[in-house]
Parts: C-alpha cells; structure tokens; sequence
C-alpha cells in the first residue's frame, strides 16, 4: 500500500517529494528536551524575540507529537537510557538537533563521572550547534541547516538503501 | 421537499472527503516502522510500571451524572424558549411560563437534594 | 548566643559526648561521639534557650583515614548557628540518622548516602538520590574508579584535540 521507496525515477515523484517535503519542513514540531542552561536559550529561541515559530516549529510536550528532538543540555547517563526510550517512541519520520556543546561532546563536563560525553553515544543527530549556550540566531540556524536537510530526502523513488535502514 | 438541509449534506460529504483523504495519504506516503519499543507505553522515558486499569474516583461519575442531567433539561428548555412569542401571540403566556415554571421546579428538588448532600463539592468534608 | 558559649552548655549538661571544640575562629565547630549524636542533637532542638529547629546542611566528608558528617544547626527563634563534626572510621561508616528531629535530614542523608557510602541507621527511606540506582560504587569517596562503561555507553570520548595533532603531524 505504502508508496515509499517503491517508484522510479521520474519528474512527478521528484516533485511530489520536493513537495512532501515541504509540507514536513514547513512544521517540523520539536519535543521540549530542555535539560540544564541551554534550555533557557531553547525557550528563547522559542519566544517572542528569536521566534522560531515564524518557521513552523511549536513546541510539544509529548514524544508521540513530535518530529524533531533538540537535546538542550547536559545528558547525564541516568538521562541517557531514557533519552534512548523517548527517541525510540517518537514516531517516523525524526530528527535530533543536538544544541550546545554539552550535548554535542560532554562539553565542559566531559571529565565528570556521571555525564554521557555526547548524546550522539546514544541516539543519531542530525545537526550539531555549537555554542555554550548557542544564541537563540545559531539554533535558528541550526533548524534551517536541519530543514535543508529535510529538502534533500527522497522518500518515493527507489533508491538503494542501508541494510536495516528505515524508510 | 424543501432542499434547506443542502448545506448540511455538503458539510457532511466534505468532512468525509477531507477524512478520507488525510488518512488515504498518510497511509501513502508516510513512513511506518513499528517496533516494540516504539509501541511500549509513554510514560515520560521511565520504563512503565503497573497496570494501567486503575481504580477511578467515584468522584468523576457523580459529576458527569449530574451534568447530564442538568443538560438535558436546558436542552428541554430551548425548544420552548424558541416559540414562546407563538404562545404570547395566542395569549397563553401564563400557561407556557407555568409548565415551564413547573418542570425547572421539579429538576430544582433535585439540584437542592445534590446540594444538601455535599456532591457538588470536589472535597467533602469529613463530618466531626 | 556566640557558637562557642552554646557548646560550654553542651558540655555542661553532657561531658563525654564532646570530644574537642575548635579555637575561636568565624565559624567554630564541636566535635561529637558517634554514639551520642541523637542526644545531642534532641537536647538542642528541645532546650529553649538554644532551639536549633533548622537544619540547614549535613554533609560529608571524605578524608584519607576518617568520613566526617557535618551538621549546621541554626535557630530561627535566637538566631544563632552551630555546627557539629562527626568522625567515622572509613571501613564501615555508620551513624544514627537525624530525620525524626529534622525532617529535612531525609534527603540529604540519602545524599551522602550515595555519595560517601555512609550507612544512616533508621532512616525510612535510604537509597540513591543523585546517581542511578544500579551505579556501583561511591563517585565522592577519594578511591571510587570512574567505570569504563554503564549500560553499554562508554564514559570516555576521545578527545578531538589529540585527533586533530596527529592529523597536523602527518
């Protein structure tokens, strides 16, 4: 029944992903993962000011609502087995935005014992934004980076894919 | 047959076309991976514990019990409300507004009786 | 009430629960028998002339031959503090808990708990607060070795830096 992965190569399939795509990246809804300071920025970026509203994004409380995860903060590893369970419970299709160099590589912390040394030990991200904290301009930045990225999927033609990879 | 119920048919045949064609897409072009982590229960990232049949508050059905109620009896009384001026106009107001009068009474024994028995407050008082 | 003058009183009432006060200094302390702490730490909160009814910090300690638990007591009746030492061996640090005088003792008991290792008798609710209820060892104590890995997850990165020297050497 599923159209994906399954159509050659033709000019409408293109189009009808260019416009799927579109439609994904025009309302790509975060999941509110705000864990130490950087969720201060996140909830800026969120605000009035550095509205990241205006591109769509709303912020969502539940996994099951969202498409996208941006790890703000520190990801401790009593936090990182539950980080693994929220991402597996988001629904397809998903992307992680990891924000702050907390989350990107254990960041200040990195010595510390109870701290996860990047939260892409666990889950696998997207975009990367670095920064201690990044400006509410430099997550923006990173959600546009994500949405091209977003542009740039194929989901209907028949391309060659991964051994266990998801469509 | 006045066709009046014309813009109530085609509401209905578009919320069938738009439910139709928001599930036929998505069963189109969205991507489904089920897995059994994905379909465990959500419970914020804990792993989930204990049943989820619990024992409800009785609390809740004696709410909704008598809003139900109470709402079937305002809903008695906008068809009346609606011709009244027919009966005024036929000079039988004092009629109308007594049965009108005498039905409100009726469902106000009751509401006096919740009333006196604590049920319309969340958090009953234990008596002393 | 200077802190000095109330551990006189303590003395007074019991003499050989403490051990050694310190010098006069900003911040003086009285050090307590293990066995004698809920003594007097009841007489404390209950006398009405010292009326410690705060606890506002216990923590620990973790030096090389002895764990210390250390108490800061402060009234909000006389305002006056005190602060009170406890020595525990290392091996088997345990001493009686504080929660049925000062209820906020709950917590930060099952911190140092988790922390140091410290075996709180009586306490209702001993178990982790801060780490994971599966993490082994004591991270605060100065012998904890930091495991190569929890869950699958190793807790070291390497570190971009060194990459990034040897790529300049090549």
């Amino acid at each position: 029944m599923p159209l994906l992965n399954s159509l050659p190569d033709y000019v409408l399939t293109t189009r009808t992903d260019e416009l799927i795509n579109w439609m994904r990246k025009s309302s790509i809804w975060y999941m509110l993962f705000g864990l130490a300071c950087c969720a201060i920025e996140l909830m800026h970026t969120g605000g009035p000011r550095a509205d990241i509203e205006r591109f769509g994004a709303t912020p969502r409380a539940s996994a099951r609502q969202s498409d996208l995860m941006i790890i703000a903060g520190t990801l401790t590893l009593k936090m990182a087995l539950r980080t693994r369970l929220l991402y597996d419970q988001m629904p397809d299709p998903k992307y992680v935005i990891s924000m702050g160099s907390c989350s990107n590589c254990g960041g200040l912390f990195q010595l510390a014992y109870s701290v996860c040394d990047g939260v892409d030990k666990v889950i696998p991200v997207d975009v990367y934004v670095p920064g201690c904290p990044p400006r509410p301009e430099a997550l923006t930045e990173g959600l546009l980076k994500l949405q091209e990225k977003i542009m740039t999927e194929r989901w209907l033609a028949a391309t060659p894919r991964a051994a266990g990879e998801v469509v | 047959m006045y066709f009046q119920f014309a813009v109530a048919l085609a509401l209905a045949i578009l919320a069938l076309v738009v439910c139709a064609l928001l599930i036929g897409l998505q069963k189109l072009f969205a991507p489904n991976n089920p897995h059994a982590r994905k379909l465990m229960a959500y419970e914020c990232g804990e792993p989930p514990t204990g049943r989820a049949w619990i024992n409800f508050n009785v609390r809740f059905y004696l709410i909704a019990l008598i809003f139900v109620i109470f709402e079937v009896e305002v809903a008695f009384i906008y068809p009346v409300a609606a011709v009244f001026s027919d009966w005024v106009r036929h000079g039988q107001r004092w009629f109308a507004l007594g049965e009108l009068l005498i039905f409100l009474l009726i469902l106000v024994v009751g509401l006096a009786y919740v009333w006196a028995k604590h049920d319309l407050e969340w958090v009953k008082q234990i008596p002393d | 009430m200077e802190p000095l003058t109330i551990y006189e009183q303590l003395k007074a009432r019991c003499p050989e629960s403490v051990l050694e006060t310190s010098e006069k200094k900003p911040d003086p302390f009285a050090v307590i028998d293990p066995a004698a702490l809920l003594d007097v730490c009841r007489y404390l909160h209950d006398d009405p002339e010292l009326a410690m009814d705060c606890l506002s910090n216990e923590t620990g300690v973790d030096f090389k031959d002895r764990i210390e638990i250390v108490y800061h007591l402060f009234s909000y009746r006389h305002r006056h503090g005190a602060v009170l030492k406890v020595k525990l061996p290392r091996a088997t640090p345990r001493v009686a808990t504080v929660e049925g005088i000062w209820k906020s003792a709950n917590w930060m008991e099952r911190e140092i708990f988790d922390l140091l290792g410290v075996n709180f008798e009586g306490h209702s609710d001993l178990r982790r607060i801060l780490m994971p209820e599966d993490w082994p060892g004591h991270p605060l104590r100065k012998d904890f070795v930091e495991p190569q890995e929890y869950h699958g997850i190793a807790t070291v990165r390497e570190s971009p830096i060194v990459r990034l020297d040897e790529h300049r050497k090549k």
